[in-house]
């Protein structure tokens, strides 16, 4: 039952990824990353992370979509159709950028054995709400607040661009 | 038949199929009727009559209204985006039937499609999914009103949306569950509903109802659709069919909130004050009844709200959700980590 979910929504995954970067409107391209995220959360869910799973959904397609859309929906995304892509070369120095990072990220997973049966066992204990919560107040818990303070002051310079006179 | 319900094949397949029918027929019964309900009692609140021509009292009036959008013509403006103009009502309405998989109507595994131990997380993460649908549909109609109510819709649900987690999230710390049965289960063992449990939890309950009111469109935070500035909002440019799913979306929201406060804060399916054992008798009645009967109360001052209270200034409903709703929805959760922490006995 696992691997036929995987070959559907990892295959799912990276069909809508490859519409993110190929759809001409930015909508569309916005609507693929949606599905994208969503095949995503299913995979977590699949190897049993339904915290991740459901914050994956609850963070991206609940907050940061809808924060994607409305800039959408501000820049009238209709005005650049029809100028053509004028950097062409960037779109064929993509193609072994990207395959240079997959084989970075391919270096990150330790022992390089990636299937689906052996990591099960303690992913499903690691994917857990108070196993998330425990590490993320105990071990993480420095890089955490350390974030917060991060999205605060990235919060307060969005501010300050936004507006000159306070 | 037996062979068929007692196999894998019933337990995952054939029982969920028929709870599922059950839920999705009952959910749009519910809101026919709560549609009539709602004009007859703001008609009489307003000292009015209501509907009263079709069937006693007018009691047909939602079943020849929702012909009527079945009937009617299927317009599509020309200059709208056609499949996001299609796909936008399905956005929306579809996420609003699936959060009730794990809304539990009554005790024990019968009243529940699945209780799955993240119940509330799921929740969540599905109804905030629906708001991309009023996004997206007030995009595609390519229309300046639609555009203002789904830019408002969007950066108020989005507000109010951070002020009900903190609402929620003092009912997770006592309960030390995700799942919408546990936390039910822990109010019979403590013998109290939690909104009783001044001052927190009755804070947390004011503040969850409020912006659940919020979150779905309805008055007095209707901005997104305030018909004296937007027309219609986000849905102006939908008519017959397209709209009536708009309606039904924003009606099963409106249940999934009452549910919900029912659930967390008012004993779910339990009778009144489930620790006196002298009001046993009260146990006759089912648990289903008893949720039902809550989460129609809930239902009613959503109405009543309507008929009360004068619409929120745009700044009024931001001011109201940022800078009262919010940072008392953070002082609650606080206060509630103490309590828990230092309560004796507990």
């Amino acid at each position: 039952m696992d691997f036929p979910i995987f070959i559907v929504f990892g295959g799912l995954a990276l069909g809508a990824a490859i519409s993110v970067v190929a759809q001409r409107r930015a909508i569309y391209s916005a609507l693929s990353l949606l599905i994208c995220l969503g095949a995503l959360a299913v995979l977590f869910a699949q190897l049993s992370a339904t915290f991740i799973a459901m914050i994956q959904i609850i963070v991206y397609a609940g907050a940061i979509m809808v924060l994607f859309l409305t800039v959408v929906m501000l820049l009238d995304p209709r005005s650049d159709l029809s100028s053509p892509n004028r950097a062409r070369f960037v779109s064929y120095a993509a193609i072994p950028l990207a395959l240079a990072l997959g084989l970075i990220l391919l270096q990150a997973v330790p022992g390089k054995d990636v299937s689906l049966g052996s990591q099960t066992a303690n992913l499903a204990a690691a994917g857990r709400a108070e196993e998330v919560g425990r590490v993320l107040f105990s071990k993480f818990l420095l890089p955490f607040e350390a974030t917060s303070i991060l999205i605060l002051v990235a919060i307060l310079g969005a501010v300050v661009l936004a507006k000159r006179k306070l | 038949m037996e062979n068929i319900l007692s196999g894998w094949v019933g337990a995952l397949v054939v029982i969920p199929l028929i709870k599922i029918a059950i839920i999705v027929v009952g959910i749009t019964l519910i809101v026919l009727a709560m549609n009539w309900i709602e004009r007859k009692a703001i008609a009489h609140m307003q000292i009015r009559l209501g509907p009263m021509r079709v069937g006693w009292h007018g009691l047909l009036q939602p079943v020849a209204d929702a012909i009527k959008f079945l009937l009617k013509e299927d317009v599509i403006p020309e200059r709208a985006d056609r499949w996001v103009f299609i796909l936008a009502p399905a956005v929306a309405l579809i996420p609003a039937f699936i959060v009730y998989s794990v809304i539990p109507f009554g005790p024990g595994k019968t009243f529940i499609v699945t209780d799955i131990n993240i119940g509330i997380l799921f929740l969540i993460a599905v109804s905030s999914v629906g708001i991309l649908g009023i996004v997206l549909g007030g995009w595609a109609s390519n229309s300046k009103y639609p555009l203002l109510g789904a830019l408002r819709s969007s950066a108020q649900m989005i507000s109010y949306e951070v002020a009900m987690g903190f609402a929620i999230i003092p009912v997770l710390m006592a309960v030390q569950s995700l799942s919408l049965v546990r936390i039910v289960e822990a109010q019979k063992e403590l013998g109290w509903w939690f909104v009783f449990l001044a001052p927190v939890g009755t804070l947390s309950f004011f503040l969850y109802f409020f912006c659940g009111v919020a979150e779905t469109n309805r008055l007095p935070f209707d901005l997104p659709e305030a018909e004296t500035e937007l027309v219609a909002g986000f849905h102006t440019e939908y008519s017959g069919f397209r709209f009536s799913l708009w309606v039904l979306a924003e009606y099963a929201n409106m249940i999934t909130v009452s549910s919900l406060a029912t659930l967390m804060f008012w004993g779910g399916w339990l009778r009144p004050f489930p620790n006196v054992s002298a009001l046993s008798f009260l146990d006759v009645i089912p648990g289903l009844v008893w949720f039902l009967l809550k989460m129609s109360a809930f239902l009613f001052l959503y109405i009543w709200f309507r008929a009360t209270f004068p619409r929120f200034r745009f700044d009024q409903l931001m001011r109201l959700g940022w800078k009262v709703f919010l940072p008392l929805g953070i002082v609650n959760t606080m206060a509630a980590g103490v309590i828990l922490l230092y309560w004796p006995g507990k």
